[in-house]
């Protein structure tokens, strides 16, 4: 038996044990003072279920940095449904809010999820929800309804229900492996796309949040994949001579922008993913890379060398001239844009520190979100409330988050290996919501 | 069960190590270290290929030659004292038709990492353009960039990133 052969064994073996926890840990370095006090009651029910609901609820909502869950021993009552509420008792707990809820089995793993979320203080129901499941996707509905209570007590839609791509790599130095990989945002329910001996970058997910293209040196050279990330059939969607790298899906799933070098040096490229058209953007000897498409599909950012050091450029989708954008640091790279397209977040080198900044498009001010020295990758949560990103100081890789506003850090820990560049997906796929109900 | 596969993997994974470590000679300096990085692959694509290894070879023009190449910080320019090993290397590959060159480029962790990867590629073209204009034929260099995908020092200052930032010569890797 070859030692290629024995180490696939192992890797296999070793997967699902992986899979069966949360593969990344996610832990709030910092918090936003006075984060909302909420009580979320364990949701009734009289048969097993297998999924805590409410302590996927409390510990979405706790890692958004804006809410502080009251411990489960500190719950004066359980109460399932609103009759069952004695609002006196959770003003004296000095909480705002009350989560309560109940799961009913209606057939053979099929589940009724029914939460209600209350103002104590008023002590009225501000939301109500009843969702019907399969028992793959409890969690699915914990998350959904961690975004409905965020969004009813924030105003802002949540981002638990999303996932999370990234690459990790492991094992000896001289003989790594990598891997590309999704999660859901809490870090649990891990899923291989990828798994190889060469590097994989550059992960991009399509605007749907099916599939992922990437950077692949799996035959020892460059090439883009573009995968369904739940079938796992995928597409060489670029193959040429030299560089292939940096794709991005146009905002309409259409097209994919990517680097190409095959000309000699360089230069922004967008194929038309259907009829395989290939349109060349950019014409300069400098450096021209890390294309991003403004939310509306207008325009393209990207990273150019043009000036001397790098720099952000953008120009029209369809080419043309580009301007400069960036004139603060000496450094500004891999540009991304939030998704109301009125930021870009970039890595920002000055001197020997790269962090990651953030510009306003309108009135071009940038201010400098983190505080390493080797910060990377940013990628923004769909609701543009947090950006994701990776640095890179310790002995291992990984990734961190931190609110637009500064204020709410987190650290994303792999349980081994290095964990390095992650981009957050766009909004989930939502079940279907039976019906909302009031109290009567 | 988990500990025994994790221990085992590492068990392996040193095998491994010491397999594709002892296929390169010693030669003492951070160098030859170096070329153990392109040697470590599960993946069959990197069979020893025409003409094998000429730095093992001690009939080589190569024998106990530089195979890599340093630059300075965001530099792409082959520095003048690294000229005499581009010329060695012109000179062996000029006198052996057959043999191909891959030029490896690489950068230091600093920055994005496609930038890194379009700088690795700008610094093996510019030994690539060295190289021909010694002579050698343009189907006897490939080129690939690695970026900052493959350090040859692990380390987060200038002590490991001046390592980093290289191109490597890689005989027989087609």
């Amino acid at each position: 038996m070859s030692i290629r052969f024995f180490l696939i064994c192992i890797l296999s073996l070793l997967l699902p044990l992986g899979s069966a926890t949360a593969a990344l840990t996610i832990n709030i370095t910092e918090g936003v003072e006075g984060a909302l006090p909420i009580a979320i009651v364990p949701f009734g029910q009289e048969t097993a279920v297998p999924e805590d609901i409410a302590a996927i609820v409390a510990s979405d909502l706790r890692r958004s940095g804006r809410f502080a869950p009251l411990p489960e021993r500190d719950l004066l009552a359980r109460p399932h449904a609103a009759a069952e509420v004695n609002f006196g008792d959770w003003r004296a707990l000095g909480t705002d809010n009350l989560v309560v809820g109940n799961i009913r089995a209606i057939g053979p793993g099929q589940y009724e999820v029914r939460f209600e979320l209350f103002d104590v203080f008023r002590g009225a129901q501000l939301t109500g929800y009843r969702f019907t499941s399969g028992a793959q996707e409890l969690r699915t509905v914990a998350h959904q309804i961690s975004d409905i209570i965020y969004e009813t007590l924030t105003g802002q839609p949540g981002a638990f229900n999303t996932r999370i791509g990234y690459v990790t790599a492991s094992g000896a130095k001289r003989g790594q492996t990598y891997s590309l990989q999704v999660a859901d945002s809490d870090g649990y329910n891990s899923q291989t796309i990828l798994t190889s001996k060469q590097p994989i970058l550059s992960p991009a997910w399509s605007p749907d949040g099916t599939r992922l293209a990437y950077l692949s040196f799996e035959n020892r050279r460059q090439q883009i994949y573009v995968q369904d990330v739940s079938s796992g059939r995928r597409d060489l969607v670029a193959s040429y001579p030299g560089l292939n790298g940096a794709p991005a899906f146009s905002p309409d799933g259409r097209r994919l922008a990517m680097t190409l070098s095959k000309d000699g040096n360089p230069e922004i490229y967008v194929l038309n993913l259907a009829s395989k058209a290939l349109t060349r953007l950019t014409t300069n000897a400098a450096i021209d890379t890390e294309p991003t498409w403004s939310p509306d599909g207008n325009a393209l950012v990207f990273t150019s060398d043009r000036g001397g050091r790098p720099q952000l450029y953008r120009m029209s989708s369809s080419g043309g001239t580009a301007q400069r954008i960036t004139f603060e640091g000496d450094y500004n790279a891999k540009g991304v844009f939030s998704p109301n397209g009125d930021m870009l977040a970039m890595i920002q080198g000055q001197g020997s520190t790269y962090r990651i900044a953030v510009q306003n498009i309108q009135s071009g001010e940038v201010r400098v979100l983190t505080d390493r020295s080797l910060d990377e990758s940013p990628s923004f949560a769909p609701n543009g409330s947090m950006i994701l990103y990776a640095t890179n100081e310790g002995a291992q890789g990984e990734l961190a988050a931190v609110s637009i506003d500064g204020r709410v850090r987190q650290s994303l820990v792999l349980q081994e290996g290095d964990v390095r560049e992650a981009v957050w997906s766009p909004f989930g796929r939502k079940l279907t919501v039976n019906s909302t109900f009031n109290q009567p | 069960m988990k500990v025994f596969t994790k221990l085992l993997f590492i068990a392996l994974s040193a095998i491994l190590m010491f397999g594709c470590a002892s296929k390169t000679p010693k030669g003492g300096a951070k160098v030859d270290d170096l070329n153990a990085n392109n040697g470590v692959t599960t993946d069959g694509t990197q069979q020893g290929g025409v003409g094998g290894d000429p730095y093992s070879d001690p009939s080589s023009a190569l024998y106990n030659q530089k195979r890599v190449v340093y630059f300075d910080l965001d530099s792409t320019e082959v520095t003048q004292s690294d000229r005499p090993t581009i010329s060695a290397h012109a000179k062996y590959l000029a006198g052996n038709s057959g043999q191909t060159v891959s030029l490896e480029g690489h950068a230091d962790e600093r920055g994005s990492r496609e930038y890194n990867l379009a700088l690795g590629e700008r610094r093996s073209n510019a030994v690539r353009q060295l190289l021909l204009a010694e002579g050698v034929a343009a189907n006897q260099i490939q080129t690939i960039s690695y970026g900052e995908e493959k350090p040859a020092e692990t380390g987060h200052d200038e002590d490991a990133w001046q390592y980093n930032r290289r191109v490597e010569f890689v005989y027989g890797a087609r």
